[in-house]
Order: structure tokens, then sequence, then C-alpha cells
């Protein structure tokens, strides 16, 4: 069995610390099990968040070797065995403690959308055709991989006027419900801040659900948000409806 | 002690899966204060990795298919040992809880009618498990999540409960620590729901996350209620068994249900030999025990199991239907499922057992004490069939959310918690801190996974059950001596460290339980008695506290009424 050097950062925001263990590395290992010998072997305390170890329930975020990633999606045989491998935790959320960050904020910005609002009464039937983009929305396993490379929130900290790709998702599987009745346009362009992504597409390429997240949440609710407020014919409907 | 924080609710659900999520939306629609305590993030629990469907007689796909059929079909998959009532009200109940997720907003797949599509599954004799190609439950658990967020409740997230508490008999609250800070809190309720989940991480090769420690049953037992059926631990046929690092890593049922095939090493559909009329979709602990044996007799696959392939589908449909299956295998063990075999064996998956409740209300034998989902026992008897678990979890789920609330009301009067037993609960969750030598929590849970994957597994001989007792006995032992390092913030260590607590709990009922049940039903297998009993199948199991002691007694099965006898007269 060959031997990785992995170099994991430790500690909380006041007080971070690199340290370096060797693994041992076997056949199909990610990077997830390197942490996990570490804590059995080296470093009891060392915190990380992980749950199903399948990539199905978005826990175990992190950054290796710079990249925003799952840590259980990860094989230690995709990187160089001679060089080190570098492990920190997300960088657009507070550090907690070692791999876990504060990710409070997403669950906060997710309290202000409006929820699905169907039609009273009995549903009639839906089909397939009508439910297949949205069906590709609710794959997203929130491991806000999404929020920690956008730009917006890692480099310019907009948290207070961004609500980020994943609820740019989240929004997209609503208003493309085919039973939703509510409206969320007002919201995306003020309290959301839509208008801050220039579309580079870094959150798309980081989705573990491979969900395109750009071309098919983000640029549709921009074309949305475009055709309630920019609209010529509209706004010259408004002047005269007075709505 | 130190001070710490005090929150009070009248319901107070422990658990935020699919169970808890759904009991949690049911009490507070009675307009009672509720709070939901988890252990990780909203939306991670396990029920996030469920993946092929839940049952419900919707009779879309199959029109015969109604709500006597399930039941049927969920006794005979539970070798009878069922609670039958549990089983009549979960069938009869099950596509009204699928109607109320669309109206919540979850999406299913559907057929070219527009209606939900239903898919088959071991020992279904219909086609209906309504899915969402393999991820049904991360639709069910963001739907009920959403749902949650939308009626707004508190939910104390990453937040292990550890001691409850009662108040002359009655329930009266939990202790827990925050895992960010270590600190204590302290949760007063009128009612407490346990939706924990399982046990999973007593074995080594298993589907189940570090979450799967057995709180529920450990609380619930140290708290005077009933544990039953602790013996019957489903082993999920086809978990992945290559590479080392994904072992026991799930695959789902789906493939079968989606028409995959068992074939061994000399390219033998084997479970021609087991079960021809059914073959793959025979039910989980025949297929288990069916791989079980063709490894043993020299027939496996290279690492262990055997192959299951989907290579004779159309692979454009294999993607579409089992799209995280097909990205599992490549991305995990380099195998193109539309190209070549998977191969698989048995997982620890899920417990038939737990806490011994009420069918209609799901009480436990502790008033004010509810417990719903895998957590309860009784349900799925001595085998659960796939898909009849996601389908529990919104059944019982809801019905233990409207009993617990109406136990809340029926008895407002404040609840008082001793102070000093607070205190010592606090002590014994701290005390590792205070050693400098003993063993760490790892080696300790190694230890347990590694003796009770091989002598309480999947076959079961006296003198192996026996020797699992005696190492129980001395984990307990030195459970007294482990010690922890670092600090109180989120440390894992330290958590693990309370964990095995439960787990030992958990693990010496499973074997006292697997000792005493002489013959082989579902999924309890004793090589020493490989036949399954009459007489055994009219009792169940119940596991109580008896002083330090662990008591098994027998309790006669509930008897079925006549018209529901019936039912299994006509097929015969």
């Amino acid at each position: 069995m060959s031997e990785m050097v992995i170099r994991v950062s430790h500690g909380t925001t006041e007080k971070m610390e690199e340290k370096t263990y060797k693994v041992p590395v076997g056949p199909g290992m990610v990077v997830l099990d390197a942490i996990h010998y570490i804590q059995s072997h080296f470093a009891p305390d060392l915190a990380v968040r992980w749950n199903c170890k399948a990539a199905k329930c978005g826990s175990c975020s992190a950054e290796v070797n710079g990249k925003p990633k799952l840590m259980c999606k990860s094989r230690m045989d995709a990187y160089d065995q001679n060089e080190e491998l570098v492990v920190h935790p997300i960088k657009t959320f507070p550090r907690i403690k070692d791999l876990v960050t504060d990710v409070s904020w997403n669950y906060r910005v997710n309290k202000t959308i409006t929820p699905f609002t169907p039609p009273k009464g009995n549903f009639g039937k839906m089909y397939q055709a009508d439910m297949d983009r949205v069906q590709e929305f609710r794959k997203c396993i929130e491991c806000f991989l999404c929020q920690s490379v956008c730009h917006v929130l890692r480099n310019h900290e907009k948290h207070e006027e961004f609500a980020g790709p994943r609820f740019f998702v989240r929004i997209a599987s609503l208003e493309m419900h085919p039973l939703d009745e509510a409206s969320r346009i007002k919201f995306l362009k003020e309290e959301g801040g839509l208008g801050y992504c220039n579309i580079t597409k870094c959150c798309s390429e980081v989705c573990p659900e491979d969900i395109h997240i750009t071309d098919n949440a983000i640029i549709p609710l921009k074309e949305r948000v475009v055709d309630e407020y920019y609209d010529p014919v509209q706004k010259i409907f408004r002047i005269f409806s007075g709505k | 002690m130190e001070s710490y924080e005090t929150h009070e609710h009248d319901v107070l659900v422990i658990g935020a899966g699919g169970a808890g999520l759904r009991a949690a939306i049911e009490a507070a629609s009675q307009g009672v204060s509720v709070g939901v305590v988890c252990k990780s993030l909203l939306g991670k629990a396990h029920t996030v990795m469920a993946e092929g469907g839940v049952a419900a007689a919707m009779a879309n796909v199959d029109k015969s298919d109604n709500w006597q059929t399930h039941f049927k079909d969920t006794m005979a998959g539970g070798k009878m040992l069922n609670n039958w009532r549990m089983a009549q009200i979960h069938a009869q109940q099950a596509p009204d809880r699928i109607h109320e997720l669309e109206q919540w907003g979850a999406l299913f797949d559907r057929t070219p009618t527009g209606d939900i599509l239903q898919r088959a599954f071991g020992g279904h004799t219909c086609k209906r498990l309504c899915h969402v190609g393999d991820r049904t439950g991360l639709e069910l658990i963001r739907t009920l999540q959403d749902r949650v967020v939308q009626i707004g409740m508190p939910v104390y997230m990453e937040c292990t409960a550890t001691h409850l508490f009662k108040d002359g008999g009655r329930i009266a609250g939990v202790l827990a620590y925050w895992r960010e800070t270590g600190k204590f809190v302290l949760y007063k309720a009128k009612a407490i729901i346990l939706a924990t989940g399982g046990t999973g991480k007593a074995f080594v090769i298993t589907s189940n996350s570090w979450e799967y420690t057995g709180d529920g049953f450990g609380m619930a037992y140290q708290a005077g209620a009933q544990l039953m059926d602790m013996e019957f631990v489903q082993f999920h046929p086809t978990g992945m068994v290559w590479p080392p690092g994904v072992r026991g890593i799930l695959v789902t049922e789906a493939v079968r249900g989606e028409g995959g095939q068992l074939k061994n090493s000399k390219g033998e559909r084997f479970m021609e030999r087991y079960d021809p009329k059914r073959m793959e979709l025979s039910t989980r602990d025949q297929v288990a025990r069916a791989i079980y044996t063709e490894v043993k007799e020299g027939r496996g696959s290279p690492h262990g199991g055997v192959f299951l392939s989907v290579t004779h589908l159309n692979a454009e449909a294999v993607k579409k239907k089992l799209p995280s299956m097909y990205h599992q295998l490549k991305d995990f063990a380099d195998v193109d499922i539309t190209k070549e075999p998977m191969e698989v064996g048995p997982t620890t998956h899920y417990i038939m057992g737990g806490i011994r409740v009420e069918a209609e209300t799901t009480a436990s034998t502790v008033p004010g004490l509810y417990a719903a989902g895998e957590t309860a026992a009784g349900m799925h008897g001595a085998n659960r069939l796939g898909g009849n678990s996601l389908s529990d979890l919104l059944v019982f789920g809801r019905l233990s959310g409207h009993h617990a609330a109406q136990f809340a009301k029926q008895n407002s009067g404040a609840v008082k918690i001793n102070e000093d037993e607070v205190r010592r609960a606090a002590q014994e969750v701290l005390a590792p801190f205070d050693r400098t030598s003993g063993p760490t929590p790892y080696e300790l849970h190694e230890k347990l996974q590694e003796f009770m994957q091989a002598k309480v597994g999947i076959m079961r001989i006296e003198s192996d059950i026996k020797e699992a007792l005696v190492e129980i006995q001395d984990l307990k032992k030195k459970l007294t001596t482990v010690r922890v390092s670092g600090s109180r913030m989120f440390n894992p260590g330290w958590h693990l460290a309370y964990d095995l607590k439960n787990l030992l709990t958990s693990a010496e009922a499973i074997a006292r339980a697997a000792l005493m049940r002489q013959e082989s039903r579902g999924a309890h297998t004793r090589l020493d008695h490989p036949k399954t009993d009459p007489e055994w199948g009219k009792v169940n199991h119940v596991i109580s506290k008896d002083g330090d002691a662990m008591k098994v007694a027998q309790s006669p099965l509930p008897q079925m009424p006549d018209e529901l006898k019936k039912l299994f007269e006509e097929t015969k």
C-alpha cells in the first residue's frame, strides 16, 4: 500500500494551523477516508461534517487543493501521489472548527423565499414533460459548493444582498413548478440580487449533481426579471394601467 | 454544574428524517408548540439516502392493487410477525400521504397519462413504488423540510440528545449538547417523539451514516420504555463490495426493480435455485442469504460478492431510471453499469426492531414518549419490504405527531425536571475528558463493529452470539475508562464516546434477542436452528431494563381479526 502526505487545516478562525499526516492509500480511497483515518489514528478531535459517504447528502464539502469538492467523491488516485494533498474548509463561510464551517446563513436565506403556493383544491394530472426541468433543480443536495465558489459571495462577500446559486436553483424549481402560482421575480431583482451574477458558470462547474445552474436556472430567471421590469411594451402598459 | 440554556415545547421531536419532520408538521397543525432537535444539519438525515421509492397501493400502474394486497405482501414479507394493525394502518393510509406530499410540492415521476409512476420491488406483488428516479428519499426530505420551514418552528440543528427525564411516571424533557460548542441545553416537553433511526453503526459493513448509533433505543431503554424484535436486523442484499472505501454503500433495489439480474461467477442466475418464482424480486432476507451462500460455496465475484447486471437493458433508459447508481458506480468503482456488471454483497441496512409502540398512537410504554419510523418496532415484523420504510415514515410520523400533540394538550400542566438528574447526566457525558489514560472511542467502536458483524451478522449460531455477549460486557466496562482529547468544541471523538453507550445497548438487545429466538425467520437466520418454527411465530421478544441487567421476555403476538385472516385464506 502506498502512502500519501496530506495537509489538513486545523483550528478556528482566530487560531488556525496546518498539520501534516502520512496516510496509507488503498484502492478506490477517497479524501474523506483519509480524514477518517487521521481522526482514528492521530487527531481524534478533528472536526468534519459527513453523513452518507455516497455523494447524496452534501455534508462533506471542503476545498481540496484549493477546489471546492465533496470529500466523499474525491478519489485519492486522482491526485499526484508524490505531491502533498491540502484540505481546507470551504472558504465562503466562517469557520467553526477545522473543516466545519458555519453555513447557517444559507438556512436564513432559504426562509425568505416565498414557499410553494399551489392552487386550492385537488390537482388534476401532471405530465412528465412539464416536470423534467424542475426535477433537475430538485436534485440539489445542498452541499453549498456553488455558494462557496461564487465570486459574488467568495470575493465580494455580498451575503446581505445576494441569495447565491443554490437559492436561484431553488427559486427556479418553484417558479417552473407546474402547480406553483406565486411570483418571486421581485425578490430575485431586489433582495435576491440576481443582477450581481455575471454568468461565469463557476457554480455549474463545481455542482456534484451536474445541475446546469447557470444555463437552466439563472439565465431563464434573469429573462423573467427582464420581462417583468424592463420590457418597453409592458412599461407603457403599466403607465396607462397604473399598475 | 455550569449554566445551560433551557427551551420549552409542548411537543419535542428528536430526529429530522422523514418520520421526525412528518411528525413535527402534524403536531404543529394541532396548534401546539413544536421543536425539532437533530444531530446533523436539516436535510441531511438518513432519509436523504433512500433511493428506490415509497410503497403505496395507488393502483396507477397495476390496476388490481389495493390496500388489502399491500397489507398481505407486508405481512408475508415480515413472516407474519408484524403487528397486524400497524401493517393495516400503513397500507390503508400510505396513498393519502403521497398525495399530501404532492400538495406540498413533491414531483414524482409520471405515467404517460399523468399519474404517479410506480415500479416493481422485491416482495410487492404489484408495481407499487412511487419514485423519483433513484433519489426518492431526497425528494421526500426536501419536501418535508420546505414544509417545516414554511410552517416556521425552531429546528435545533447539530444538537445531540443524551438523556430523557421523567416527572413522576411521565416524560418531562431531554438533555442535549450542541455539537458546535459542546455546551448543554435542556429541553422541557410535555411529549417527546423519538425519530432517531436505527443502529447500523454497530456493524462494520453498513449503508448507514455516523448518526446511526441507536440513540433512541438507548435513551428510551434507560427511561424505562420497552424494545421489541431487536433480533431482526436487515442486511440489504446489494451493497457495494469494491473498492474497500465504499464497501457497504447501497446499490438500490430499484436496479432489480428495473430488471437487473443477479449472477454468480459461473454466469448462472442463481436466484433460480432459491426463489424461482420471484427470482431477483424475492424479499431482501432471501436474496441476502442467497448471495451469502453463493459466495460461501465458492461461486462469488473476485471481491467476495456476486454480479448484478443491467447491461441487457437499454443504456439510455438505465441512465434515466438509475442516474445516481450510474454515477456512483462510475465515480467510486470505475464501473460503467451500462456496459459491465456491478459487484454486490449484503450490507447492514435497517432494523425491524425498535421501541415497542401502540399501533394506533405510536405511544411507547412511558407516558408522553412516542416513537416513529425505524425507531419504532412492529410494522415490519421479521423482514421489511423495500419501499415500506418511506411510507412507514409518513404514515406513523403523522400519527405520532397527532397523538403526541393530543397528549400534550390533555396533560397541559408544567413538567418538572430534577436538577440532580440533569447534573448527573451532564457529568456522565463529560467524564471521558477527565481521563488521561484508557482506550480511545475509535478503538472500542472498531472492535464492536467487527464482532457484531462476525458473530451476530447475517448467519448466526449460539456459540458465536454468546461470545459476542461476553465481548459486549467487556466493552461496557472499557467504556467507563474511555478517554477523549481536545476541547468540547465540535469534537467527533467525544461525540462517539457517548454514542457508544447507545450502540452497546442496541448491540446487546440484538444479541440477547437473537440468542433467545431458536429458529430462522425473515432476517434472523440461525445455523443451529435453520427451520421456521410456527411456535416461535406466536411471540415477540420484549426487552426492558431490570436494575442494571437487560431482561428479554416473550410476549404473545396480537391476534389478527378474522376478516383479515380471511385475506390470507383466499390466496391459498
